[in-house]
């Protein structure tokens, strides 16, 4: 075979699995979520942070904004410490409300944020004061398990 | 009897040290190889020229093994998670496994058996018709000339293939599970894309291609470098090649995995 064929060949091979993994990572992965565009890091401290991990998102009105970035016990205060960098774009007030959520009944969990009234920003650093922790199911079964029972008790009087 | 007995444990020694024997030559092979590629890596047309044989041809087969398998992937996965009701996870189970496991390993066994066998014969044939020692004769060392470049060419089309691979299966199983069967688009890639990490899965698994293309190939041009120089000789070689690298990427994959996302939060 002509030398300049097969060039050709193996450039379009070359380039073709090139192509091959950006699509993977653009397409497949989450690179094309990883914005180069500057981000803060605020702090939370939560009561139980049920199924939380690392790189989970962080929404506000359901729009990601961040991500998860270190999760930590802290064992003066017996609670964990989560980390999160959220882009600097979004600025959120000083009483802005964290929680952890579940999307669906048993979907991945995330950070939602919930922007307060404050004039004052969230600067980098800041901890998020109100914090509320994760559901866990087996606490809630066993509330509801209770609550019935105290009812069935009441009706019997 | 015990003379029985003692050719039985002399049989048994005998099979040990011939292995040991042929690792150590393999590795002596291996390091000679590494240090003579300079010269072959200067002269990078040969290289591209292997990388025609090795890479360009091995496509076809790639890209059809790698459609089928998403194909199959998408239409199992959908099959079981739909009854749980979560059909909208069949792109992140099919990219997970299409990304971590099946597209290095797949890739790598059609890769073995489809260049690496052809690395083995070539190499044998040539050995056999005595056109290594009539390189050596004209002070060409074969080694630079013939086994470097195909080694380097096994090497950078082995990641390359498994890329196209994995990319190729996971559109398979959006063409079975978003075009044919109706899962919601958005959540298909959406729901793949909160689930694949770029540095846990996607580097891991060109990490796994690229020792899979090193071991492949080194193991295919050394059997064809080794082999008895007959015709008996290069269809056996050219066998080992081909069982050997198939079960040493299916051990160094469970290493890697084990090293890889053992703990993994």
């Amino acid at each position: 075979m002509q030398r300049t064929t097969m060039d050709l060949w193996v450039g379009l091979f070359v380039a073709a699995g090139i192509g091959a993994l950006l699509v993977l990572a653009l397409k497949v992965g989450n690179m094309g979520t990883y914005s180069a565009a500057q981000s803060y890091t605020l702090m939370g401290n939560f009561e139980n942070i049920g199924g939380l991990k690392p790189r989970a998102p962080v929404k506000s009105a359901g729009v990601v904004v961040g991500r998860v970035v270190d999760i930590q016990f802290n064992p003066e205060t017996f609670d964990a410490v989560v980390t999160m960098n959220v882009d600097s774009r979004y600025q959120f007030p000083k009483d802005t409300f964290a929680s952890i959520l579940t999307s669906g009944l048993l979907g991945e969990q995330y950070i939602g944020l919930a922007a307060g009234g404050d004039e004052v920003m969230l600067k980098s650093g800041d901890k998020i004061m109100k914090t509320n922790s994760a559901m866990v199911l087996e606490e809630l079964i066993g509330r509801f398990l209770f609550n019935k029972a105290s009812e069935g008790d009441s009706g019997k009087k | 009897m015990p003379r029985r007995i003692v050719t039985g444990i002399r049989g048994i020694g005998h099979r040990v040290i011939d292995s040991v024997w042929r690792l150590g030559r393999a590795s002596r092979f291996f390091m000679l190889m590494l240090l003579k590629s300079t010269t072959s890596l200067r002269r990078f047309n040969l290289v591209i020229r292997e990388i025609y044989f090795t890479g360009v041809l091995s496509l076809i087969i790639i890209v059809v093994s790698g459609l089928f398998v998403g194909m199959v992937l998408g239409l199992q996965g959908y099959e079981t998670l739909q009854k749980y009701g979560s059909e909208s996870a069949v792109g992140t189970l099919v990219a997970l496994s299409l990304v971590r496991e099946l597209g290095p390993v797949v890739a790598a066994l059609l890769f073995a058996s489809r260049a690496g066998s052809a690395i083995t014969a070539e190499i044998g044939l040539m050995k056999a018709t005595e056109q290594l020692a009539a390189m050596e004769m004209m002070a060409v060392d074969p080694i630079a000339r013939v086994v470097a470049p195909r080694f380097w060419a096994g090497v950078i089309s082995m990641p390359f293939l498994a890329a196209m691979f994995s990319t190729v299966g996971i559109f398979g199983g959006y063409l079975v599970t978003v075009v044919l069967i109706g899962v919601d688009e958005g959540s298909f890639w959406s729901q793949m894309q909160n689930a694949v990490d770029f540095r846990y899965d996607i580097v891991n698994g060109v990490i796994k291609t690229c020792v899979f293309g090193v071991a492949v190939t080194a193991i295919a041009v050394f059997e064809g470098y080794d082999a008895p120089p007959t015709a008996e000789g290069v269809s056996g070689a050219t066998t080992r090649t081909v069982v050997t690298s198939s079960l040493v990427i299916l051990g160094l994959d469970f290493i890697l995995t084990a090293f890889m996302f053992r703990g993994m939060s």
